[in-house]
């Protein structure tokens, strides 16, 4: 077996057979898990005790209101105001609602009034907001002699509908093109981020604690230094794809696994969403919305976007976990002393995702995302992005080789630098003296 | 010749590490590098060991030049000892046996002749960071010779040991050097191998300030120095006929003009009926050499 070989295949082992490694691999799906049975219990759950309230309907508009969630509704009668009040402090009520007439049917806003000492919770107040709300419209209809159906006539829905006019795509775009793109890409950004970053310092802990542990020297004696670094480096990449992977696989089955487990589906969830307040939905429009965002999922060029994704997290891994280990060649035993040496890798990450992040999302084509998509420190988080808008093919090609060619630069330069920093003890070293060491010979 | 330096020049930046640097090591010798610390037996050791390359100047290893096959036939141990703390003491050893280019049924081989040796069986699936300095001291030896070098370099290799070990690495290595394997010893403290080196290198700010067979520098710098030492008093007169450097209850040290009259000296302790215990001559310490060598060539 070659050294290099032998170096990636301890560096792999020795980090995926840490108890970290497989209690965050297994951890990251199970914490899926924990989060999705909190939605769900969340979104069930039914606030506290149910609250009788008095009402008194002053204009003979509300009444009789059916009763909420938690809300109990009590007409008045002919009971006054100030008898309610004494029931309320005598605790056989939570409170009096008094309901004033409306000034004129062009009044828009309508204030209610609520007597009790105990504070109304929000979401009760929300119940009982919109319930006299759906009353005083259907008063007001009424009073309009409108119907439910002709008031649905006055509502439009506007969506705008891209049609090429010189390329021949124009089928394939619709009003959910732009969103999915959007979500595809953001994904992407945020995966390459996030495993670049995360990766990336481990490569160099690794080569610090190396350097620390004095164990650099006697393997100096044995290999070269640049292969030390590559297996360092390749073999700690191979464990950020096995951790993606068991998290894509791991992560699959538990969305699959719990609602089967659990018994509750989309469609089961709906009703307490449709309660919170929105509007109901349309449970076919819910359908055939969910079919036209698959459409669009399945209409994107997956191969060219998984490719892209591979080319792109290793030419980025490369480009940033080699300044990590140049980096790491370079620090001391102290790790905070160096600290500021890690900026100039951790700033081009940080405002790669920044520019996706604050900038992209408005629009993809613009002069900063073309540059920032072919930029070699950047284009690893931006350009996966951009894929999802169908980009310029040049541009594309363009960034590919550019990101391929920093890479290679990359590294070797992080091997002139590793092969001197990493045998350089006892010294603080500054970015210009490591600029230096590029040009050592031998 | 098992190691051959030429000529050798070495610079970081603008610090001279190495100043044209030779060296010759027989087959079979046991070679001592001493001098100060920061002296630049480190960067030395670390072109012989091809962990970095000569600015000028040629090193050869068993009569080739050095190559990237070359670490292969060197054992290598650094002032600074360092193990993977978290591996097994087992997989450590297996895992750069194998960078030494063994194989894998070789390495367990050795791994096993070693354990046997050190009678330290159990210690496979011990993580390093688990054992006490003396015993991870013992494994990096191990990891140092398991792959049967030709050439065998320790830099500071007694330091950190206790006197156990100690004796026990130093039988080692004499056992080794028996069956054939050449070793340097590189050390600042240079007592502490004077006795088991027979060719020596001084090295001084980079350069080389005095080389050679260690009877021979110590007779070429040797001032005919002998201590006498009697039982019951010292007997009177003496000084009148030979010069005393030190007086001592029971002995004195005379400096002799030439070391022909080691004889006249002992004639006149019999005459005046003494009765010598021990007679020996003083020779020089490298420690002294070294600084009668500095102070010789101004550096």
């Amino acid at each position: 077996m070659s050294k290099l070989s032998l170096i990636i295949q301890r560096e792999y082992l020795t980090r995926v057979r840490k108890k970290s490694f497989i209690i965050g691999t297994l951890l990251a799906p199970v914490g899926l898990l924990v989060y999705m049975l909190v939605i769900i219990g969340l979104s069930s759950y039914q606030g506290s005790d149910e609250i009788k309230v008095a009402v008194i309907d002053e204009a003979t508009m509300v009444n009789p209101l059916s009763d909420g969630k938690g809300v109990r509704f009590i007409p008045a009668g002919t009971k006054t105001l100030e008898q309610l009040k004494a029931e309320v402090t005598a605790k056989q009520l939570d409170g009096v609602l008094r309901i004033p007439p409306l000034g004129n049917f062009q009044q828009k806003d309508h204030t209610i009034f609520y007597y009790s000492d105990e504070k109304l919770a929000p979401e009760k107040s929300s119940q009982i907001t919109e319930k006299i709300a759906e009353k005083i419209k259907a008063f007001k209809m009424d009073s309009l002699h409108l119907s439910e159906a002709q008031l649905k006539l006055l509502d439009s829905e506007v969506s705008i509908d891209p049609e090429g006019i010189n390329s021949n795509q124009e089928d394939d775009q619709s009003k959910y093109t732009a969103g999915v793109g959007l979500a595809v890409g953001m994904v992407m950004t945020f995966l390459l981020f996030f495993m670049v970053m995360m990766y990336g310092q481990m490569v160099m802990k690794s080569v610090m604690e190396e350097k620390t542990s004095r164990i650099v020297e006697v393997m100096m004696s044995s290999v070269r230094p640049f292969d030390l670094m590559m297996g360092k480096i390749i073999g700690a990449g191979l464990v950020g794809l096995t951790q993606v992977v068991a998290w894509v696989v791991l992560s699959g089955s538990v969305a699959l696994i719990v609602p089967l487990v659990m018994g509750i589906d989309a469609a089961h969830l709906q009703p307490s969403i449709a309660a919170s307040g929105e509007a109901a939905m349309d449970p076919d429009f819910m359908q055939d919305n969910g079919m036209r965002i698959m459409a669009e999922l399945s209409k994107q060029n997956w191969p060219l976007l998984i490719g892209s994704f591979i080319i792109y997290f290793l030419g980025g891994y490369f480009i940033y976990s080699s300044m990590f280990a140049a980096i790491g060649s370079a620090m001391g035993d102290d790790m905070g002393e160096g600290q500021s040496l890690t900026l100039p890798a951790t700033i081009p990450l940080i405002l790669a995702f920044y520019i996706v992040s604050m900038a992209g999302w408005r629009n993809p084509d613009s002069g900063l995302m073309v540059f920032a998509s072919i930029f070699p420190l950047f284009s690893p988080i931006v350009m996966p992005f951009r894929l999802a808008f169908n980009p310029p093919w040049w541009q594309v090609a363009l960034s590919i080789t550019v990101v391929i060619a920093s890479a290679v630069f990359f590294v070797w330069l992080a091997g002139r630098i590793y092969r001197v920093g990493i045998l350089m003890y006892g010294k603080k070293v500054t970015m210009k003296e490591m600029w230096k060491w590029t040009f050592y010979k031998g | 010749m098992i190691l051959s330096v030429q000529d050798v020049v070495k610079s970081y930046g603008d610090y001279l590490a190495v100043n044209h640097v030779s060296i010759d090591v027989t087959k079979g010798s046991v070679f001592g590098m001493l001098g100060p610390n920061g002296a630049g037996k480190t960067s030395l050791i670390r072109m012989i060991t091809t962990i970095t390359a000569p600015d000028s100047g040629a090193i050869f290893l068993d009569g080739q030049k050095l190559h990237s096959r070359s670490p292969e036939q060197i054992g290598y141990m650094p002032e600074e000892r360092g193990l993977y703390k978290k591996m097994k003491v087992g997989e450590q050893l297996l895992y750069l046996g194998q960078l030494k280019g063994l194989s894998k049924a070789q390495a367990l081989h050795e791994i096993d002749h070693w354990f046997t040796k050190f009678d330290i069986k159990d210690w496979w699936n011990k993580k390093v960071e688990d054992l006490s300095k003396g015993m991870q001291q013992k494994i990096q030896f191990i990891a140092t010779v398991l792959h049967k070098p030709k050439l065998l370099i320790l830099d500071e290799p007694f330091t950190g040991l206790d006197p156990i070990n100690t004796n026990l690495i130093k039988e080692v290595i004499g056992e080794l050097n028996a069956t054939g394997t050449s070793i340097i010893f590189s050390t600042h403290r240079m007592e502490q191998v004077e006795e088991m080196c027979d060719h020596i290198v001084l090295i001084n700010k980079g350069k080389n300030v005095l080389y050679g067979e260690v009877q021979a520098i110590k007779n070429q710098y040797k001032q005919n120095l002998f201590r006498v030492e009697t039982q019951g008093e010292v007997p009177a007169g003496l000084p009148e006929h030979f010069s005393v450097v030190k007086t001592e209850k029971n002995a004195l040290t005379f400096k002799l003009d030439d070391e022909g009259q080691s004889n006249d000296l002992i004639k006149l302790y019999i005459q005046k009926g003494a009765r010598i215990t021990r007679f020996e001559e003083i020779l020089p310490t490298f420690n002294e050499i070294f600084i009668q060598r500095v102070a010789e060539t101004g550096e």
